[in-house]
């Protein structure tokens, strides 16, 4: 690993340096990790008298739970909503953004702001607006003969979740996007132009595979977003139902763990999505050792 | 732009006001709850249109906070969520600039296990090792505190990262001209790479400090007494009540004013919070 060509010579200093974060880190970050691993391996009985060490059984249970597999698929259902719909939308404006000279800035202050909202916040305003009772689109959608009611209706729910962290992440995603495209060299697009490619043959051609690196980062963080910090939205509007319609699995770490006192399926299911990060981390980070050699 | 076409100009602004507007609405119709009195949420439809009782709303949740949802006035959350963003921005680049320090410009046994144990950090949030980190902290009697509340959340990978990148972009003749006038690694910290790390520590800053004003789940886990409620936190048990009574107007007076402060940083710090992002996340 890299460091300095002269460095300075000291024994201990560089421990005392270190030793704030790694304090930290050990107590906080790797303990707990540990105690979930090694729980995740036992069952307390309900008294929290005895733990007893049971294998793969937390793990076994989990594979064979219709509740824990229809999280896992509610979860998938959400990530890939929140991740097209919100990188779509991103992209439209950042495109649009892109093609104006002056007034681009004023049109990104207006877009980064949500980037600043609280997840139960976003959930709060959407669940707002779409009140069966006094929310505005559900009136509007009466006029088109739907009735509106995320507390009875899963789809429903779903859509409410979907809409909220998507409108929470455009923000993110549009200035990484708009930074994309600035990269893209304006004389390959130029060239284009002059060989009679129109706008929309130039976007497909060009811009959008030079733009794929962006694309692809983005589509870990949002996975990663939809996955991980939208706790908040889903416990501030659904709390996960109605009847598991909205349960992704961090909520349901949270509801077995702390309102159903499970701690051996709880834990486990813990473990289960530290694989899913560190694997998302893996991903992420590759891609951008390769990006460098560029 | 390459060539000019007004029709797709025009079709660009229309793209970009509607998409404005889509953004801002639910926002627009929060501060147009909060302007009515209770009575205009019993009548069917929200209003659409400001009413006349913004100051008392304000006035209300910011003083004496709905007591029926057993949350504090919200001046006192607005307070402690300040305390615990300011606590957490400043723990994480005060922690996070020594230890890249040291790993850059030392070299000792076990350099290579704490630039990893640092990197694990990365790949464990919150969300995934709730239950653990709850008992620690509660064995630790950290439960409802300050301390509580910022330091389990305090280590940073990305920060430590991001000030790794930049001291390996800092001439090294700097480090060697500093030395042989003298300077210790102390005095080269203090009067060199500080100076010099200023901009990347503003931006890192914004980003940071949103991080821990919209920290959710573990305010909610690690505080029970009222007094160290956050407001983000806090929303969600006067939005519980909302649903039953329908004090849509008081909610949403505390919704907005929770938004209010990082709203502003990003607005007002746009450059740095732009540069912060991109770099973070690289």
């Amino acid at each position: 690993m890299q460091t300095k060509r002269t460095i300075f010579p000291n024994k201990l200093l560089p421990y005392a340096l270190l030793a704030p974060q790694l304090i930290i880190t050990i107590i906080f970050f790797l303990w707990p990790a540990a105690q979930a691993v090694k729980s995740s391996f036992e069952r307390e009985d309900p008294f929290g008298f005895r733990t007893t060490f049971i294998w793969f059984q937390n793990y076994t249970r989990l594979f064979n739970d219709p509740g824990y597999l229809n999280a896992a698929g509610r979860t998938a259902v959400f990530a890939v909503g929140v991740t097209l719909l919100s990188m779509g939308v991103s992209l439209l404006l950042a495109i649009c953004v892109n093609r104006l000279l002056r007034s681009g800035r004023l049109y990104t202050t207006l877009l980064v702001w949500p980037y600043a909202v609280a997840p139960v916040v976003a959930g709060i305003l959407w669940w707002f607006m779409f009140n069966p009772t006094i929310g505005i689109v559900p009136y509007l959608l009466d006029a088109f003969g739907y009735r509106w009611n995320h507390r009875v209706n899963g789809n429903d729910a779903m859509i409410l979740v979907i809409i909220a962290a998507s409108w929470k992440q455009i923000s993110y995603n549009f200035l990484f996007f708009v930074a994309g495209l600035q990269s893209v060299p304006k004389s390959l697009v130029e060239a284009a132009a002059m060989d009679g490619a129109g706008p929309f043959k130039r976007f497909w051609t060009i811009v959008f595979p030079l733009l794929s690196p962006t694309t692809f980062f983005l589509l870990i963080v949002n996975i990663n977003y939809a996955m991980f910090d939208t706790f908040g939205i889903i416990d501030g509007t659904t709390g996960g139902g109605p009847a598991g319609a909205t349960n992704t699995l961090v909520y349901k770490v949270y509801a077995d763990g702390f309102l159903g006192l499970n701690i051996g399926s709880s834990s486990a299911q813990s473990v289960l999505l530290m694989l899913i990060v560190i694997v998302l981390t893996v991903v992420q980070f590759r891609w951008v050792e390769r990006r460098v050699q560029y | 732009m390459v060539e000019n076409r007004p029709v797709l100009n025009i079709l660009t602004h229309v793209v970009l006001i509607v998409g404005v507007a889509i953004v801002a609405f639910p926002v627009y119709l929060a501060f147009i709850a909060s302007t009515h009195d209770a009575n205009a949420f019993a009548r069917g439809l929200a209003p659409m249109l400001p009413g006349p009782h913004m100051i008392d709303n304000y006035a209300q949740m910011l003083t004496s906070g709905l007591s029926s949802a057993g949350a504090p006035p919200v001046w006192l959350m607005l307070i402690n969520s300040t305390i615990m963003a300011l606590t957490i921005a400043i723990g994480k680049i005060a922690i996070s600039i020594i230890s890249a320090y040291a790993i850059v410009y030392f070299r000792f046994p076990f350099r290579l296990l704490a630039f990893w144990m640092i990197f694990i950090t990365l790949m464990l949030p919150v969300e995934v090792r709730i239950m653990p980190t709850f008992k620690v902290v509660a064995d630790l009697g950290m439960l409802n505190s300050y301390a509580g509340l910022t330091i389990p959340l305090i280590a940073s990978a990305t920060a430590t990262f991001l000030f790794r990148q930049f001291f390996l972009t800092i001439p090294d003749e700097l480090m060697e001209a500093a030395r042989v006038d003298g300077a210790g690694p102390l005095k080269f910290f203090r009067d060199i790479l500080l100076p010099l790390s200023r901009t990347n520590i503003a931006a890192l800053f914004v980003i940071l400090f949103i991080y821990g004003w919209v920290q959710y789940l573990w305010p909610l886990l690690v505080t029970t007494d009222s007094r160290y409620y956050t407001i983000v936190m806090g929303i969600k048990r006067l939005a519980a009540s909302a649903d039953a009574d329908p004090y849509w107007n008081l909610v949403m007076a505390a919704v907005m004013l929770a938004m209010l402060p990082p709203v502003l940083v990003i607005i007002l710090m746009q450059r740095l919070f732009v540069k912060g992002l991109v770099e973070t996340e690289k």
